[in-house]
Parts: structure tokens; sequence; C-alpha cells
């Protein structure tokens, strides 16, 4: 669980719940920042489909998220039969947060841990 | 390019030194393939890089990969829309398998309530979540706190107890509502031949349904008949008393 953060990046391709300008800034600003990350369609289809790509994602430590609510997030994994392990996830909400908050949480590798539940 | 055997097909974007795929080009790309229904990964060492566009724009080469991957359509219509459940919340109180007409949730070979039929959920409907008692049900794709999975406040508790007390003034359970109402139109309908007034009776009791628990109009409209929502409701009512008589009450006072 010491190896660098793993970045997953969540599209939300399926509804417009996630307002586009966050998604393609944030998109752009991983794009930009010489990162590795992974980037899928749509969590809440892939759990739908109880995909097994879930269960390799939940098993990188430590893990950042950009995605929505941290509480769907992490019971969307749980249906899929993926656990994100609370202490070392951390999940950003482009729902509600700025691309510049998300982008800034995902990039920083000296992340504050998560105050209460991680994900 | 690679294409990564996975449950969808993956495209690997070369992200790394020397790469020459320009940041805005490769966010551009990532996007049109994750709209296309494909995942992406961005890597150091490896990928799609410049080369690969064969001068094309990022629009031709996302079309371009999404055909070698077999994802040239945009991902289907149908919207990732079921419940998800906080166990962290969930009492196993069957209460949501005792409600739901459309058969989404089971219980597990241990008895543990779980959703088995997401696709029998229907779009836009987050009834079963309304009759939650403890909040526990989500909607990710929903509008508003906390069925979207925002976290639960003590408002959204309070909304709990006054759900309860609407359901205790409304004679029961929901669906106590609809087969006295039922029974109602039924006599009525006997005695005075009276059309109308039974439809009448019917369509105030959907308005209800979809005032105090959000129902689309389309879901209330494909409800099955008043007989097979009694027997079906009383089906579900026994499964999960069967469960819960089986599960043993946990020691730390309901929390799963």
């Amino acid at each position: 669980m010491t190896g660098a953060p793993r970045i997953l990046y969540c599209h939300c391709a399926f509804a417009k719940v996630v307002p586009a300008e966050v998604k393609t800034a944030v998109l752009a600003g991983l794009s930009d920042a010489n990162v590795e990350f992974d980037a899928v369609p749509d969590l809440c289809e892939m759990a739908a489909r109880g995909d097994a790509r879930l269960r390799e994602l939940a098993a990188h430590e430590p893990l950042r998220v950009a995605a929505c609510f941290p509480r769907a997030v992490r019971w969307l994994f749980s249906a899929a039969d993926a656990t994100l392990p609370e202490q070392t996830t951390r999940v950003w909400n482009m729902r509600t947060d700025s691309a510049e908050s998300v982008l800034a949480g995902l990039l920083d590798r000296q992340a504050a841990p998560p105050e209460g539940p991680a994900a | 390019m690679s294409l990564v055997p996975a449950s969808r097909s993956r495209v690997v974007l070369h992200g790394g030194a020397g790469a020459t795929l320009s940041g805005s080009d490769r966010a551009r790309l990532a996007q049109l393939l994750l709209e296309r229904g494909l995942e992406v990964a961005c890597r150091h060492d490896e990928g799609v890089d410049t080369a690969d566009l064969d001068g094309g724009s990022p629009d031709a080469a996302a079309t371009a990969l999404a055909e070698r991957a077999g994802a040239a359509a945009a991902p289907a219509a149908w919207k990732p829309w079921f419940p998800v459940i906080d166990y962290a919340r969930c009492t196993n109180c069957m209460q949501c398998l005792s409600f739901c007409l459309f058969d989404v949730y089971g219980v597990s070979a241990d008895k543990k309530i779980q959703v088995q039929n997401q696709s029998n959920c229907k779009t836009e409907c987050p009834a079963c979540s309304r009759v939650c008692p403890e909040v526990a049900i989500m909607f990710p794709k929903y509008r508003h706190a906390p069925i979207n999975g925002e976290e639960v406040q003590s408002d959204d508790l309070r909304r709990e107890a006054m759900k309860v007390d609407i359901s205790a003034l409304l004679g029961g359970d929901i669906y106590s509502m609809l087969r006295d109402r039922s029974v109602k139109a039924k006599s009525r309908f006997s005695k005075e031949r009276d059309d109308e007034r039974a439809l009448k009776e019917r369509q105030n009791c959907l308005v209800a349904l979809k005032r105090d628990l959000e129902i689309p109009a389309e879901v209330l409209a494909a409800l099955p008949s008043p007989e097979e929502i009694l027997a079906k409701a009383d089906a579900a009512r026994r499964r999960a008393e069967a469960a819960r008589a089986q599960v043993a009450p946990p020691a730390d006072g309901g929390k799963d």
C-alpha cells in the first residue's frame, strides 16, 4: 500500500448529473499533468454489470477517485463485490466540487488523509 | 496502440516523457473514447501517440480506435438506474423487498437483502429509497440528497419519521392503501356500476403515490392490476418474513 497513488476518473457517461465543464476540466488537467491514470465511462454501469475490473481497480492502494459522492462510490464498488479500502482510498466529488479542487486533491502527492470515512 | 482485454475494451494512451501527443489532444481523445463506452488508461511507457493518429484529428482517431475495439457506437441509451444499498445503514428489515413490485430485490444465501435484478428497476423511480426507514438505499444518478449518495443528515432522518407518519395517516403501508381503495372502488362499482367513479378513485390513488413517493407517471401506468399487485406484495412479504425469521438479530442493535 505504499506505492504511488493510482488515479481513477469516472466520466459518468450515461447521465448528466456531473457538470460537463467539471468533467472536461478534470480530464484535461490529468492529461496535462504527466501522470498515469485510468478513466472509465461510468462506474454505475460497471457496477450494474458486476464488472470484474472494479475489483482490479479497488486492489490498488492508495487509490484516488474522481467521481461523485463518496458514499455512492463506496457502495457501487461493493455492489460489484469490490471493496475499497477505507484508509487508502479518497474520493473527490465532481458533482459538487470545482475542477480545481478535484485536481488539487488528485495530483497532490501530500494529499491530507480523509476526514472520516474516505469512501 | 494496445487494446487490453478487459471487461470493456481499453485504449492505452501514451502520456509519458517523449509523448508527442499534446495534453489537450490526449484529453479530447480520451473524452471521445469514454463517450463511446471504452475505458482509457494513460501510461508513461506505452500506448497511442501521434504516429497512431496518422495525421488525423483526435475525433477521427477516436472513431478509428473505437471501430477497432468494436465500440463504434455510443453507449446504449440505458441509464444505469438501480438501487445501491448502503450496508453501513441497512438493518435488513426487508421493507424494500416487500415494497418493490418489480422483483429488483432478493435475499442472499446468508439471508441478507441484496439487489438481484438491476435491469428490472424502473428508470427515475426512487420509490424504494423513499420507503427505506434507514435512508440506506441510493440511486447515484438521482438529482437530490440523500438518495443521490450524499451523506445522510439529521434532517433526512426527521423526514423519514415524517414519512412513517404519513404512511400511518394513509392507513398503514402503501399497499394497504391501494388495497383498501381498490376494495372500496370495487364495492361502489358493483353497487353503482359507475365506471367513471371507479376510474377516478384509481387515479386519485395514483396521484397520491406519485406525490408522496415521486414515482414517475410511466411507472404508475405500467403497474400491474390491483389483484396482481396484491399477489406480488403478499409473495414478497412472505419472502421477507421468511428471510427475517432465519436471521438472528445482530448483537449491535441491528446495524449491518
